[in-house]
């Protein structure tokens, strides 16, 4: 039971993060990007308006939530999208909860109609 | 450890509206609003949409998400007006039922409106994460956040 209660724990921990990880403009349009293929760093820093310095420390943001992984190959270091990383029980929540946000949304905006 | 088929979890969604708890759940208790904003579709869409909003009374409606059809079978465990819902509910996908979940909506006075807090504690079945539906998902998201982003500029 600890351990499930545990892993449960993780699993919360790993949703914030890939929230927190997608809660960012710069990291949604890399994350854009590399959902068309894999891309090196710097061509994935080429057409945000950020430094590649900041693109690194985004990369480690992202790629700690799972959501992207990057290797170096000589001197080029590659980055793709990485979603296998997630366990069964994340990917639904993640899913589930998407729906209902969407569903919410619609909620929001029907809300702010006139009567 | 072997895999196994059932896996248990639970969410939290917090919401604030502008409106009063008592408009809040009308766009829950009323079927002519619930179904302008509970499925994505359009209101003219042919999609199923029926609910019978009393304790013990059921809801089904589906969508479709790139070319799956996704089911919801609920069934209304506990109503107090304007304060909270609670529903038990299946989803199944083409013909396969995919989870199993308890889903209870709270709506809270608040000084600029209402709070709703939405938990879903659930039970779900192996191949759930269908991978059309996450795709969806996934696009959906992206979709929402840019236009929290163009609200906010």
């Amino acid at each position: 039971m600890a351990m499930m209660n545990q892993g449960r724990l993780t699993q919360r921990v790993h949703i914030d993060r890939v929230f927190h990880a997608l809660g960012d403009p710069t990291r949604r349009a890399m994350i854009e990007k590399l959902s068309e293929g894999p891309v090196s760093v710097s061509r994935l820093a080429q057409p945000l308006d950020v430094t590649l310095a900041a693109v690194v420390q985004h990369l480690k943001i992202l790629e700690r939530s799972g959501l992207v992984r990057s290797e170096k190959v000589g001197r080029v270091r590659t980055c793709r999208i990485e979603s296998e990383g997630f366990s069964v029980a994340e990917r639904w929540i993640a899913d589930r909860r998407l729906l209902w946000e969407a569903r919410f949304d619609r909620l929001g905006k029907f809300l702010a109609e006139p009567d | 450890m072997k895999e196994r088929s059932v896996t248990h979890a639970t969410f939290v969604i917090e919401r604030s509206y502008p409106t009063p708890p008592e408009r809040v759940f009308s766009a829950f208790s009323d079927p002519r609003k619930k179904r302008r904003w509970f499925s994505a579709e359009k209101a003219s869409s042919p999609e199923p949409f029926e609910m019978d909003f009393r304790v013990g009374g059921r809801e089904h409606s589906s969508f479709r998400a790139q070319g799956v059809t996704c089911t919801n079978d609920t069934v209304y465990r506990d109503i107090v007006p304007n304060r909270r819902i609670v529903v038990a509910y299946t989803m199944t996908l083409g013909d396969r039922r995919i989870s199993s979940s308890h889903a209870t909506m709270e709506f809270l006075p608040s000084e600029s409106g209402t709070e709703l807090i939405f938990t879903e504690q659930g039970a779900f079945f192996e191949g759930a994460d269908g991978p059309q539906i996450r795709e969806e998902g996934w696009r959906k998201l992206l979709d929402h956040l840019a236009k929290e982003l163009a609200l906010l500029q």
